[in-house]
């Protein structure tokens, strides 16, 4: 895969020129290689540029730091984008920046959703917004969800000033075994997804059990209609990946293949594996199909039944990243009770909250306040600075960037939320939401509400949604 | 087909539900009647067999909501007699020998109402053999959902659970426009789930009611017109209708059953989201003035809020809509009950879009986020007495009930929740809950599955052994 660019530019003007059979040619040619990108490993880098923000210092406010830890009575300052101090009441401040008065206010680190498809499913949801499955064929690992985001999708707006989204993964449908790769944003307003494009964050690789896929193609009368026939195209396909992925290591000429590549900085470790998957039994075969073919599932998304085998995530070190209460809606979400969260946390593995959901992803801290409540009924008492982490550290773990954000430690992202109260109520809203410093959205200031261009002179645009 | 009868007037076919409740055979008869019970099941069953006949109860020191829109108070009393409420508020006498229950420091509502559900209607929505919501049937308006209300649906006792006592049943379209008959329904732990059946006649209008009529939105007006014109001639001459005539578009017991939708002996209750459709159905009454109309939905019903309250029409909306997810809801906001409201337009709350058969107990967020709107500078929230209000008495009024369910005023069925915190917290959850005065159970699949897995590893049996 690193040839002169020469033969993929040429390729590229027989397939303009010549339509399918020239496509095919250029598919069927040997190692393609880069062509002018800056960073052939990264094509479609991110253009993300934090906003300017002014130094901003919040006291008095209950702080909850996203690993855990809880201050009264805090100090928080903000200044060059990043957390600069953060403390009791007597953390040193400089006198001549902007002071909020956070009393009887919550300062967190801004929400991470580890699973939306904003963008990909966006408002409205009409047949020519519908870009999140590739649900042509069960392995599309080649698929990018990036190529799919439309930054003008409103929900966006909604996630930051209703749920104090900061940062979020958009990950392809679940209609594919293999879905495609997710990607990692910012929840900044943007162009492009490029801007958008969180600097630096791995690519995820989205992976589906279950009914869907089977559903999906046993009703093409086609491979996967059964549970096995899910596993067995899995193993059929890391395979084929981890011969392609020894030979791209050894330096060997071979095709290239979009999917391949993918799955095979899965097996190096350069992709992380997030696997949608309901039931108990499927997540255990799954758990051992990463050890038969050497990789590691970073996440269950979903996972209703989690809580089953609890000791079995904690063991391998696999995230679940589930709802607070939704149960159900098809055969193997019929398990999903509300303590599944608190009962996987109570395990010792590593627990998410999480929406899938343009709504949800509003109000993922009311979906913890559920799980908290119903844990604590059942005995198992978390303090609140302990949940947040759901929200927090944890999901940024799973995506790969803790290093830069997910907890208010000096050095991180200045991704804040001030909350006009304990996060976890109802009656909570988000006051203020800052990313990398910058002010993005202000209650107090209609100004600071996000219109997307497709509602810009529409009715309702720039009420308070 | 014959045997069909008009709607039964409302009080006699509630009378009658609520007064034979406890002769009626309940879950524990079920119970009884089945072999290899343990113990422990009965156990959890006797909950609801020792009150066979509703005792008197009181309940004292909570701080107590009404349900009508009134703001909680402190140390109220609710007493509860012969299945029914008999006073509610401060200082109530309690009558000598009355079981009471001290609810200091805990929070008393009356039974949530479900605006709009399809509790019972569904066991799981994506298995087909479980889900009755709709059919693809020659007949649909005359579609009753009351005979198939399954009271045993997981759903059901999961959603008692959390509080919720009553709800809209509503079913979804399969052939054209109209959807046939909801009922409002119990959840109690009995075999009878039915408060009102044949409450109201369903209809789709807005991009969903365009796609059944065929494509557009004209089309559906004109079918919705004509259909109803139809019922009018059925009602004059029933013997002469001939609803296998090739201009006929409804067949005689569709036509029947809409009869008592154009005289207004029916409610009607409309699916509409966006500004304008919300105008055409009320421009509807100018053809049948005798229409009884509730709109469910109405996204933008706050760009029209005047004219819906001076139609004196009652709204049942999702609440927490705010995304142009449709070409419908372009001005979706949280702030539209609100703005309803505060314009006097009776508004409810109930599941518009999706999991209305399962997640009835969304309804306090729902509320919740009512009140939380009031912190938010340029929004219109409310209070928390009016939040309550839209899962509680407010859709009791909307279906007919007010007078019956919905609120702790003298006279209503005994239906109440004894909550362990404000209801309208996540944190917070039912620690009792009556019906009619009956206290339920409050165990589920799911509290069984629960228990079950409260450590994950295997015991000295496997986990089948454990229940």
């Amino acid at each position: 895969m690193r040839k002169s660019a020469t033969p993929l530019l040429i390729a590229a003007l027989l397939a303009g020129v010549a339509g399918p059979a020239g496509a095919k040619k250029d598919k069927d040619a040997p190692a393609a290689s880069q062509g002018s990108s800056a960073d052939p490993e990264n094509p479609y880098p991110s253009t993300y540029k934090a906003y300017p923000g002014t130094a901003t210092a919040i006291r008095g406010a209950t702080i909850f730091d996203g690993e855990g830890g809880r201050i009264d009575n805090g100090v928080i300052f903000l200044s060059d984008g990043k957390v600069t101090a953060i403390g009791g009441p007597d953390t040193p401040i400089p006198a001549d920046i902007a002071v909020f008065d956070g009393t009887g206010k919550y300062v967190t680190p801004g929400v991470i959703d580890i699973h939306s498809h904003l963008g990909n499913y966006p408002s409205p949801g009409v047949d020519a917004h519908s870009d999140g499955n590739e649900a042509t064929a069960p392995v599309t690992a080649h698929v990018w969800a990036e190529h799919s985001i439309w930054p003008q999708d409103a929900g966006f707006s909604r996630a930051l000033a209703n749920g104090g989204v900061t940062s979020l993964q958009i990950l392809p449908g679940s209609a594919n075994l293999f879905g495609g790769r997710s990607v990692t944003l910012k929840n900044v307003p943007a162009r492009t997804m490029q801007g958008m494009k969180f600097p630096g964050a791995p690519h995820g690789l989205k992976m589906a059990c279950g009914e869907n896929p089977k559903r999906v193609y046993g009703s093409k009368g086609r491979e996967p209609s059964t549970r096995m026939g899910n596993m067995a195209v899995n193993r059929a396909t890391w395979i084929k990946a981890r011969d392609y992925q020894k030979k791209r290591a050894a330096g060997k000429d071979q095709p290239r293949d979009l999917g391949m590549e993918t799955l095979a900085d899965v097996l190096e470790g350069k992709i992380l594996v997030h696997n949608h998957c309901y039931r108990a039994d499927e997540m255990a075969n799954v758990i051992d199909m990463g050890k038969e073919f050497g990789y590691r599932v970073t996440a269950f998304h979903h996972a209703v039944e989690a809580y089953k085998i609890a000791d079995l995530l904690r063991d391998n070190g696999v995230c679940s990243a589930l709802w607070g209460d939704w149960y159900g809606f098809k055969m193997e979400a019929y398990d999903g009770i509300k303590e599944n969260v608190p009962l996987v946390h109570r395990a010792g593995a590593c627990t998410i909250v999480h929406s899938d959901d343009d709504n949800g992803i509003q109000r993922l801290n009311q979906e913890a306040a559920k799980a908290l409540g119903a844990g604590r009924r059942m005995g198992i008492d978390i303090p609140d600075e302990i949940a947040w982490t759901w929200l927090a550290i944890n999901p940024a773990r799973a995506m790969g960037i803790s290093e830069q954000t997910g907890s208010l430690k000096v050095g991180k992202m200045a991704d804040v939320v001030l909350w006009n109260g304990n996060p976890f109520s109802t009656y909570t809203r988000p006051d203020k939401v800052w990313i990398d410093g910058a002010l993005l959205y202000d209650s107090a200031n209609p100004k600071l509400r996000p219109v997307s261009d497709f509602e810009v002179g529409q009715i309702g645009a720039g009420d308070v949604k | 087909m014959s045997k069909r009868t008009p709607t039964i007037p409302f009080g006699s076919s509630l009378s009658r539900t609520v007064s034979a409740r406890s002769s009626r055979p309940t879950l524990l008869d079920f119970a009884r009647s089945c072999s290899n019970r343990t113990a422990a099941g009965i156990a959890a069953l006797a909950l609801l067999s020792t009150p066979a006949l509703a005792q008197s109860l009181a309940i004292t020191g909570a701080t107590l909501a009404i349900g009508d829109g009134s703001e909680p108070i402190r140390n109220g009393t609710v007493v509860i007699t012969a299945g029914k409420v008999t006073a509610a508020g401060a200082g109530i006498a309690i009558p000598p020998g009355t079981k009471t229950i001290d609810a200091a420091g805990k929070w008393v509502t009356p039974g949530l109402v479900s605006g709009f559900s399809r509790v019972g209607l569904v066991e799981v929505p994506a298995v087909n053999e479980t889900n009755d919501a709709s059919a693809r049937s020659p007949f649909s308006a005359a579609i009753d959902v009351a005979p198939a209300i399954n009271p045993l649906a997981n759903p059901v006792a999961i959603s008692r659970t959390a509080g919720i006592t009553r709800a809209v049943v509503v079913p979804s379209t399969g052939t054209g426009i109209f959807a046939g008959q909801g009922a409002v329904v119990d959840l109690g732990a009995d075999m009878n789930p039915i408060t009102k059946p044949r409450a109201f006649q369903y209809v789709e209008m807005g991009e969903e009611g365009a796609k059944d009529a065929g494509g557009s939105r004209p089309a559906a007006i004109l079918t919705f017109k004509t259909m109803l014109r139809e019922a009018q001639e059925f009602a004059k001459a029933p013997a002469s209708y001939d609803g296998r005539s090739k201009d006929a578009l409804l067949n005689r017991i569709d036509a029947e059953a809409l009869v008592s939708v154009v005289t207004g002996a029916m409610p009607l209750m409309v699916h509409v989201e966006s500004a304008r459709d919300i105008l055409a159905v009320l421009a509807l009454r100018q053809d049948f003035p005798a229409l009884k109309l509730i709109l469910a939905g109405a996204a933008e019903g706050w760009m029209v809020a005047p004219q819906i309250a001076a139609a004196k029409v009652p709204v049942i909306a999702g609440g927490l809509d705010d995304l142009p997810s449709s070409f419908e809801k372009l001005a979706a906001t949280q702030s539209n009950v609100g703005r309803m409201v505060k314009a006097g337009v009776a508004v409810s709350m109930g599941l518009m879009d999706r999991d209305e058969g399962l997640q009835l107990r969304l309804a306090t967020q729902q509320a919740g986020n009512m009140v939380a709107l009031n912190k938010v500078p340029g929004a219109t929230g409310l209070s928390w007495g009016q939040a309550l209000r839209t899962i509680s008495s407010a859709p009791a009024e909307a279906m007919g009930l007010g007078d019956r369910i919905g609120s702790l005023k003298a006279g209503r069925a005994g239906d109440v929740v004894l909550w362990d915190g404000d209801p309208l917290e996540m944190t917070s959850a039912p620690l009792a809950v009556w019906i009619d005065g009956i206290a339920q159970p409050l165990d589920n699949r799911q509290t069984k599955l629960r228990d079950r897995y409260a450590t994950p590893e295997e015991g000295a049996l496997p986990k089948a052994y454990a229940w």
